[in-house]
């Protein structure tokens, strides 16, 4: 199983759309992508060496920073007009648009499983649909541990909860960072399986970041990052640095 | 879930960080309700007490101590004046009443008053049992004093001299108990009603012929007098009068418990002070509590930026913490305030006349809360707002 996961239907529009994209931070730049364009509903990765600028780019994606040049195209929305409609327009637009699974599974240590998602939908400014909640906990294998605080949970369960959180706002973007971190092959088969599976039923587009070959095997890879010797100033040349992969349908 | 119930979450998960912050406010409020309602009551206590009383006229001496033996039966009087006084008081257009109290006696510790039946209805005095005094030797006794002794209409006993306690009894002229008055929650309670004639007859023995009956009737004193005045325009000119005799001075009640309270008043302000310092104490601990969560919630807070909380709802969020410590601590405050003031009544009234009631509410309650309220939002202010700064980059990847 490797390759674009295509979600069948009409000309699907571009999910993520990236443009001469470049962040800068201090006098170093961090993340430069020339052009990325992935279709809706389309799975891949997005590889390259720890430091190289994949958390960046996430960021970037889910409008939590501001990159200094490039245009950034989420569910067909450009980021610069979302942020320039409000004052905590992107604060919403990743709510609902952005389902991020992050590298931890970062779950409110205080509120039990179903909270959590609630939590999602509550920050969202959605209703909360308790009853969508808890059908998709037990999609996701967790049935009857609903009132269970998070360290209660194994370590597989903690990241099922953070997929469904991530998908409980039903997003058109799905953002795992390194899912496969710190798991064996087994496990690292069954979060990429529970993945690949929800975001396609969901019918979200889902990048993963990740430097582990075992997510190369099994999706396409989108984009390399090149490795950074991050705090040299010396920025590397602009152009041609960056394997940019346009995605097929681009 | 909502806003509520995320707090609620976050409060129930330290519940030993939350009980010690909600505690110290409580104490705060509770020591300034409880210092608010017994000065309240004891002023309160001291007008009732002193209710159509506008003078008090008696031997020379502190006027402060005039009005303590004379209103409040407190203290012991500077001395007697003779009951020509009385007349003459009673000749003055500008006083519309006159009572005489003669004082001296007591029994078991309560005071015998000589006076005149008016004095039973300037307190509003009801009978609970018996009738009023008519004749000398006949005693008319308060709810407690009834209550103490066991004294009931028809009973008979002596009184002992001196208003302490202990003192020698008179001989053999007994009083007899006709009523019993119906309880007050005033002065009355605690006072032996009787004839002025009684107390004089106790210390004149019988006269032997008309001439000595007549000499030892000239020579006859009362102790004070509680004056009413006649118009307002009495207090511009009849105390001064009255003090510029040689003979006699006149005290105001209400001028005199108010210079008690302001003398009383330093340890008041003290008491206030105390809760004050408490609820700022309890405001320090909110802040600590706040402070800690910050650092304890650090990737927490970065989570709810990310899944679309706003720097404003963050602020909220702790700030709503802040303020539920605070609210929480300020209903168990006046709870404890008045619960512990209600507790102190049951036992006061069995033991003495203080009457306190935790049933009581002063609207500077509600400044106080408001007060312990603003200090716990200023208190958590600061936390809050650094908390709506929390940097989004730390809510994905440690890299």
């Amino acid at each position: 199983m490797s390759g674009v996961q295509a979600v069948a239907g009409p000309a699907p529009a571009a999910s993520v759309s990236i443009d001469a994209l470049r962040v800068v931070r201090g006098a170093a730049t961090v993340l430069e992508v020339a052009s990325l364009h992935v279709p809706a509903g389309a799975q891949g990765a997005i590889v390259g060496p720890s430091g190289c600028g994949k958390t960046t780019l996430f960021a970037v994606l889910a409008g939590l920073l501001a990159p200094q040049a490039g245009r950034i195209l989420v569910d067909g929305v450009a980021l610069e007009d979302v942020a320039a409609s409000g004052a905590h327009a992107l604060d919403r637009f990743r709510a609902r648009r952005v389902g991020l699974v992050p590298q931890q599974p970062m779950l409110f240590g205080v509120l039990g499983v179903l909270d959590n998602l609630l939590a999602a939908r509550h920050f969202a400014g959605l209703p909360p649909e308790r009853d969508a909640a808890l059908s998709l906990l037990a999609r996701l294998g967790l049935e009857g541990l609903e009132r269970r605080r998070p360290r209660e949970l194994s370590r597989g369960q903690q990241q099922r909860v953070a997929l469904a959180r991530a998908l409980v706002n039903r997003p058109a973007l799905i953002l795992a960072d390194e899912p496969t971190a710190n798991l064996d092959d087994t496990h690292a088969a069954q979060a990429l399986d529970v993945l690949s599976a929800h975001a396609r039923d969901a019918g979200a587009t889902l990048l993963i970041a990740t430097h582990d070959a075992r997510v190369r095997e099994r999706f396409e890879v989108l984009l390399v990052l090149p490795a950074r010797a991050a705090p040299v100033p010396a920025a590397v040349p602009a152009s041609g640095s960056e394997r940019a992969t346009g995605a097929p349908s681009a | 879930m909502s806003t509520a119930r995320l707090l609620w979450a976050y409060l129930s998960a330290r519940p030993l960080t939350t009980l010690l912050t909600v505690l110290l406010v409580a104490l705060g409020v509770a020591t300034t309700t409880i210092v608010t309602l017994v000065t309240n009551q004891a002023e309160e206590r001291l007008v009732r007490d002193a209710a159509g009383i506008d003078l008090v006229v008696g031997a020379k001496g502190s006027p402060l101590q005039l009005v303590l033996a004379g209103v409040y039966h407190l203290d012991v009087p500077p001395g007697n004046v003779p009951v020509a006084a009385l007349a003459e008081l009673r000749a003055n257009r500008l006083v519309a009443q006159a009572i005489p109290l003669s004082l001296g006696d007591s029994f078991r510790g309560f005071r015998i008053v000589g006076t005149e039946p008016a004095f039973l209805a300037l307190h509003g005095a009801k009978l609970a049992r018996g009738e009023a005094f008519a004749a000398p030797m006949q005693a008319v006794i308060g709810a407690r004093v009834a209550a103490e002794t066991g004294l009931v209409p028809g009973a008979r006993f002596l009184g002992s001299h001196g208003l302490a306690p202990g003192g020698p009894e008179h001989g053999e002229d007994p009083f007899t108990v006709v009523g019993v008055l119906a309880p007050t929650g005033g002065v009355l309670d605690r006072l032996v009603l009787t004839p002025l004639e009684s107390v004089w007859l106790a210390h004149e023995g019988e006269p032997a012929d008309e001439d000595e009956r007549r000499i030892l009737e000239e020579a006859r004193e009362i102790t004070l007098a509680l004056v009413r005045y006649a118009s307002p325009l009495a207090a511009a000119t009849l105390p001064r009068a009255i003090n510029a005799s040689d003979r006699l001075q006149a005290a105001s009640p209400a001028f005199e418990s108010a210079r008690l309270f302001r003398l009383a008043g330093v340890g008041i302000d003290g008491l206030r002070a105390f809760g004050v310092l408490l609820l700022a104490t309890a405001a320090l601990s909110v802040f600590v509590a706040l402070f800690q969560a910050l650092s304890d919630r650090r990737r927490e807070l970065a989570l709810m930026r990310l899944l679309g909380a706003s720097p404003a709802r963050l602020f909220a969020l702790l700030l709503g913490e802040g303020l539920a410590f605070t609210a929480i601590g300020i209903v168990l405050g006046m709870a404890i305030g008045h619960g512990a003031l209600e507790a102190a009544g049951h036992v006061l009234s069995r033991h003495g006349e203080w009457t306190l009631t935790g049933a009581d509410f002063d609207t500077i309650e509600l400044a106080y809360a408001a007060c312990a309220l603003l200090l716990g939002g200023l208190a958590a202010a600061v936390p809050a707002w650094l908390a709506a700064r929390t940097p989004l980059a730390g809510a994905l990847a440690d890299d």
